[in-house]
């Protein structure tokens, strides 16, 4: 593959179709089109409304917890000895993700568009929290999709999500993860595209969705931006998040993208290894560009173009595509897109819980594995970000059955 | 663009005065020797069009009794090469009966549109249905393949508007698919009377032949919706058919042909009845 054009500016895209260079665009039967150009006009109004804007601002400092903190992993540091790693905290909003900043985003917008039932998928479950939340908040009735095999790994979610008054389908079509559950949140709006919004977790499906995914979530690259300079006077000179769709990954990338000094790296799983077909989820690293969900992104595929399961001990990057936005930053290599495979990132979940008192989410000890690997490799004055996009919590009893432990 | 089998067949069955019962079954399902065996018995059965669905593992807009039947032929080991394989088979004892392959887009981008439109025409297909490719994204496909002389037919639904109708309309030829319903296939009988008025309004915007499915599964139903349409078409119930009956371990049985054949024969009688009711 060709690399595309460098561009002034990597912040421009999508393009008025939905296109970052070739990836993005829509690809969803009849019954939705008319649905995504409603949302593509609702989000448009909203973003040029104040009101909209003061309201997403009130919830979220109020409601969400925000601005979360950049915080110094001094123990860490110390272990690793080599460059300096700053966390941004997203595992303190509430619900215990980044997840909240794009439910909040959306939420408002389905409450606009006058819609009165939500729907969602989800795939660790965290998703499926945060939407359930701002269902409760706002009074509206949620039905979350979630594989079968996801409802058995994550049961601390799914008995968050049934207390939070949601409905929790599982999902048994395919290997019941989370490309099965967006099929059936797809399947259930193509049967009610009158009342229903269909809240998105990551940053892929049809155009708007990546786009406002994105924007909704970039608050977290503003303030760690922000934050670095007052605090350490300068840029970082690397930022590093996990990818699965890539929702928290490209919220932390996006507002960094034009400062050509800073390193960004995303980190895929790479499960058992990316040598293993199905055996990782790692899409731009072991997958090729394809549509599925409304978008052509790279995902893991056959040779005959049927989509692949993939795997990895996350939950939550176990998704066979990626964001459109990634997949052109791959290709224009603003972005390097890394493979962590389980044991490591197993091997950084208790690193963190024990050197910094932090759990981690399986999820963000990707990305915690990654600094494991370079910090050590760089000078002491250099700085990490780190996203750690969520907290561990719900991750325990998978941990624990790995570790040979029953809780 | 030239005229295609789908065109002849359309206007043959319009000075006759009745719809075309249009059959969908899922490529593969269980095995390429079933649907051989099928395709060259369903004209005979009744079916005026034959659509067929290359399979694909993430059908978001199928229900259940689709979805089972494409993961069967998955299993089975089914790939769109075989699946163009078939109808090149096909072709070689019936040169009249349309086929429509029916699908989603990731198969074909994966085997390179410009190549598989290329591969459809020579094996003797006449249209596709993609699914998940809107006017929106005509370039893709489309283009290239009413460029090779194959039809390209679009799905209008209960959403498509008066307004955005033209736009779903331009590129599209042979006939215009409407799903009478908002959902997925296989889902609650439409109302007839309600698919008379949407018909009406798509072809006061067009001169092509309208046929209408999703929840089409008997012959009353046929005979209902076809009284106002140009096409009627049945595919869950034909799958279903299929599936119930496989064998224990999903395999065809010696009652798999007879049982598809037995109820595309009953659909077929609902078609030819479709006018004669409205007049009666």
């Amino acid at each position: 593959m060709t690399a595309p054009v460098q561009p002034n500016s990597f912040k421009t895209g999508p393009d008025e179709r939905g296109y970052f260079g070739i990836y993005g665009g829509r690809f969803v039967a009849e019954t939705l089109m008319p649905l995504i150009l409603e949302l593509q006009q609702a989000y448009e109004d909203a973003k040029a409304d104040p009101a909209f804007k003061a309201e997403l601002q009130a919830l979220s400092t109020h409601y969400a917890g925000r601005p979360s903190k950049l915080y110094f992993a001094e123990g860490l540091t110390k272990h690793l000895g080599g460059a300096r790693i700053f966390f941004k905290r997203e595992d303190l909003n509430h619900t215990g993700s980044h997840k909240i900043n794009n439910c909040l985003g959306q939420i408002l917008l389905a409450k606009r568009m006058g819609k009165t039932r939500i729907i969602a998928e989800t795939g660790a479950g965290q998703h499926g929290v945060a939407s359930a939340t701002v269902a409760a908040r706002f009074g509206l009735p949620c039905f979350v999709y979630m594989g079968a095999t996801d409802v058995e790994r994550q049961a601390p979610n799914v008995f968050r999500m049934k207390l939070l008054g949601a409905t929790v389908n599982p999902v048994t079509a395919g290997n019941g993860t989370l490309k099965d559950a967006m099929n059936e949140a797809l399947r259930d709006w193509v049967s009610n595209v009158e009342d229903t919004y269909y809240l998105i977790g990551t940053a892929a499906g049809p155009h708007p969705y990546p786009e406002l995914v994105r924007d909704f979530q970039s608050v977290i690259g503003t303030e760690a931006r922000a934050q670095m300079l007052e605090q350490e006077g300068r840029l970082p000179d690397m930022i590093i998040a996990a990818v699965g769709g890539g929702s928290n990954a490209i919220g932390l990338f996006h507002p960094f993208l034009d400062d050509r000094d800073v390193e960004i790296v995303g980190v895929e799983a790479g499960g058992h290894g990316v040598d293993i077909e199905n055996g990782h989820a790692a899409s731009m690293t072991g997958g090729r560009p394809g549509v599925l969900h409304g978008n052509r992104t790279y995902l893991l595929q056959d040779a005959d173009g049927q989509i692949l399961e993939g795997h990895s001990v996350s939950a939550g990057l176990d998704y066979p595509g990626v964001g459109p936005e990634h997949s052109w930053l791959r290709d224009t290599g603003r972005v390097q897109y890394v493979p962590i495979v389980d044991q490591e990132a197993l091997d950084a979940f208790q690193v963190c819980t024990r050197v910094e008192g932090i759990i981690p989410a399986l999820e963000s000890a990707h990305a915690i594995a990654q600094a494991i690997k370079v910090a050590p490799t760089m000078a002491k004055d250099k700085t990490i970000i780190v996203n750690l996009s969520g907290r561990g919590d719900k991750d325990v009893h998978t941990v624990g059955k790995l570790l040979g432990m029953d809780i | 663009m030239t005229e295609t089998r789908i065109d002849r067949r359309f206007a043959s069955l319009k000075s006759e005065g009745r719809p075309a019962l249009v059959t969908f079954m899922t490529a593969g399902d269980p095995d390429p020797d079933t649907t051989l065996a099928l395709l060259k018995a369903l004209p005979g059965a009744g079916a005026d069009v034959i659509e067929l669905g290359m399979p694909f593992s993430d059908p978001m807009a199928d229900g259940p009794a689709i979805q089972a039947a494409g993961l069967r032929a998955l299993k089975g080991g089914q790939t769109l090469q075989k699946t163009l394989d078939l109808v090149r088979t096909f072709r070689q004892s019936d040169d009249a009966t349309p086929i429509v392959l029916m699908g989603y887009y990731n198969p074909i981008y994966s085997f390179g549109s410009e190549a598989f439109v290329a591969a459809a025409k020579a094996a003797g297909v006449d249209g596709l249905i993609i699914v998940d490719l809107p006017p929106e994204a005509d370039d893709e496909l489309c283009l290239p393949a009413l460029e090779a002389g194959l039809n390209f037919i679009r799905l209008a639904t209960p959403t498509t508007d008066d307004k955005r109708l033209p736009a779903v309309l331009a590129n599209t030829s042979g006939f215009v698919y409407y799903v009478s319903i908002n959902g997925i296939t296989g889902s609650a009988a439409p109302d007839a009377s309600r698919v008379a008025e949407s018909v009406a309004r798509i072809k006061r915007h067009t001169h092509l032949p309208v046929s209408v499915g999703f929840g089409v599964r008997t012959a009353e139903q046929a005979a209902a919706i076809g009284a106002n349409a140009d096409g009627v078409v049945v595919g869950s119930a034909i799958v279903s058919a299929v599936a119930a009956s496989l064998d224990s371990e999903g395999r065809a049985t010696p009652a798999t042909v007879p049982a598809v054949l037995a109820l595309v024969s009953d659909l077929a009688g609902g078609v030819r009845a479709a006018r004669k009711s409205v007049a009666a």
